[in-house]
């Protein structure tokens, strides 16, 4: 049975005028416990408004989300959610940040302050703690985002865009470091990106979503084992290329 | 020698207040100044002396800061909740915001003479001037601030477990901060205007009072002496806000 269910999800935003935008249409997917899945597609194509229909940040238009059979409503630390602009609260510190969660489940204040700095240590920002978010690089501002929601310890982690406003070497450092993480607490991951090798680098299967309103155009498997040929990456991506070269020419 | 360079800066800022004073004494002792019109700084120190050696200065300034802080603390709480209730509760903008959008405009003083008739000569008639005088700049700010929060932190809070009541506080009060903050130093600033004003109209104890009796008989040096007090608080009271605005938003301002 799936960990998590889109059964015929559509979504549709209030437009300008009288018609609104349909931003997804007809989504039927199911994500295995512990899988690593993502998600790309044309820009526009509603890839984050899916994340935030799971996130239950949104309300469906149609269809149904469960996640362990249960629907759902509304936000839960379930689910954890790591933004593209981490969305950090600037006037809390480092610690003040990675415990807000541990805070709101009534964890009390020593073990929610050992559990912080233990998430802390993971995402290599010790020595950090006491710092505000607007004095640390956009790489370490998202360190501190994975530590704040890690430390809820969510089944299933959400992920928008997570490493895009950052610099090429800082996102392969975090994308390496997300995988270890995820090798060592399973947990189910939905990643959005517009990066086509990295999803193909970091997922077990990469769903590609078609031009608004976006349906599913195709599912991928991209898990590579240890004998798979140096080229199978290229190939992929190569494949996955493809396809949104036909979407774009739709839009574009 | 950092507390030394700060004492010199400040020297320097209120040079020109020094200056102001010295050109007064000069006025003054020169004759240019007519006495009857601005008692000379040494007259005015004389009767300052003397109102606070026998206790009454002490004592009508004390009921002056008892009004004002509990008008203007009120307006703080009050005009806190409402604006931010206004901003992110759909029946409460519905309900308040006309009425603010209303009575905005008004000059605050115009309220006194009726809110005397109401509450009498005491206490009561200038807290609520005070209060209500200070309480649309501390709505319109925290409504302002609490608008405009980013909606990715209410969001991140809601995954991380907060309820959607905790974080009104939690997230919205504090990422308003910096405008619920200035707000609320426009009302400390109103809060001595409508103070005092309330009191000179009618009141038997108080600085503005002072103010207003020593005027009347004549007694210029003993008025004096009390705006000064009045000017002095003021200013008082706004550095001290400032500095704690400064610790409460250090989060802001610490480019590396």
């Amino acid at each position: 049975m799936s960990k998590i269910k889109f059964i015929g999800v559509k979504k549709a935003f209030p437009g300008h005028g009288a018609e609104a935008v349909i931003a997804l249409d007809g989504i039927d997917l199911g994500i295995g416990q512990d899988e690593f899945v993502s998600v790309v597609g044309p820009s526009g194509c509603g890839k984050s408004t899916l994340l935030y229909l799971l996130g239950g940040f949104l309300e469906l238009s149609a269809g149904q989300i469960l996640v362990d059979g249960k629907p759902v409503t509304e936000p839960s630390p379930e689910r954890g959610i790591v933004f593209q602009h981490f969305a950090l609260f600037p006037w809390k510190t480092v610690m003040g940040n990675v415990e807000f969660g541990l805070a709101e489940s009534g964890m009390p204040k020593d073990e929610r302050r050992a559990v912080a700095q233990r998430y802390i240590d993971m995402v290599k920002l010790t020595g950090f703690e006491h710092s505000f978010p607007n004095r640390l690089s956009g790489g370490m501002q998202q360190r501190v985002a994975l530590a704040r929601t890690l430390a809820c310890d969510p089944d299933v982690l959400l992920m928008d865009e997570p490493f895009g406003a950052l610099d090429a070497q800082t996102r392969h450092i975090l994308q390496q470091e997300l995988l270890e993480i995820w090798r060592r607490q399973k947990k189910t991951v939905l990643f959005v990106t517009h990066d086509v090798r990295e999803a193909v680098i970091l997922s077990e299967r990469v769903v590609v979503l078609s031009a608004r309103p976006g349906r599913i155009k195709a599912v991928l498997d991209t898990k590579l084992g240890a004998d798979a040929p140096r080229t199978a990456v290229e190939d992929l991506c190569e494949t996955i290329w493809s396809l949104l070269r036909e979407e774009m020419a739709l839009t574009a | 020698m950092r507390a030394a360079n700060a004492i010199a800066g400040t020297l320097y800022y209120y040079a020109p207040v020094a200056l102001l004073i010295l050109c007064w004494d000069l006025g003054s002792r020169l004759g240019l100044l007519s006495a009857d019109l601005l008692p000379s700084p040494e007259a005015t120190l004389a009767a300052f002396r003397a109102v606070l050696d026998s206790g009454e200065l002490a004592q009508q300034a004390s009921v002056s800061l008892f009004r004002e802080s509990m008008g203007f603390l009120a307006s703080v709480v009050v005009g806190t909740v409402l604006g931010i209730a206004m901003a992110r509760i759909e029946w409460a903008r519905v309900l308040i915001r006309p009425v603010v959008t209303f009575f905005y405009p008004m000059p605050k003083t115009a309220l006194i003479p009726i809110l005397l008739l109401w509450f009498g000569l005491g206490d009561m008639s200038k807290i609520a001037a005070i209060f209500l005088g200070c309480l649309l700049p501390v709505v319109i700010s925290s409504y302002n601030g609490a608008r405009g929060v980013e909606p990715l932190l209410v969001w991140s809070a809601r995954s991380l477990g907060a309820g959607k009541f905790g974080v009104l506080w939690k997230i919205i009060l504090m990422a308003a901060l910096p405008d619920i903050l200035s707000g609320v130093r426009m009302a400390l600033a109103l809060s001595w205007l409508l103070l005092v004003s309330a009191e000179l109209l009618l009141a038997q104890k108080g600085l503005g009072f002072m103010i207003g009796y020593y005027g009347e008989t004549g007694d210029y040096a003993t008025m004096f002496s009390a705006i000064i007090v009045v000017v002095l608080i003021g200013s008082i009271s706004d550095r001290l806000f400032l500095a704690l605005m400064g610790w409460s938003l250090r989060w802001r301002n610490l480019s590396a």
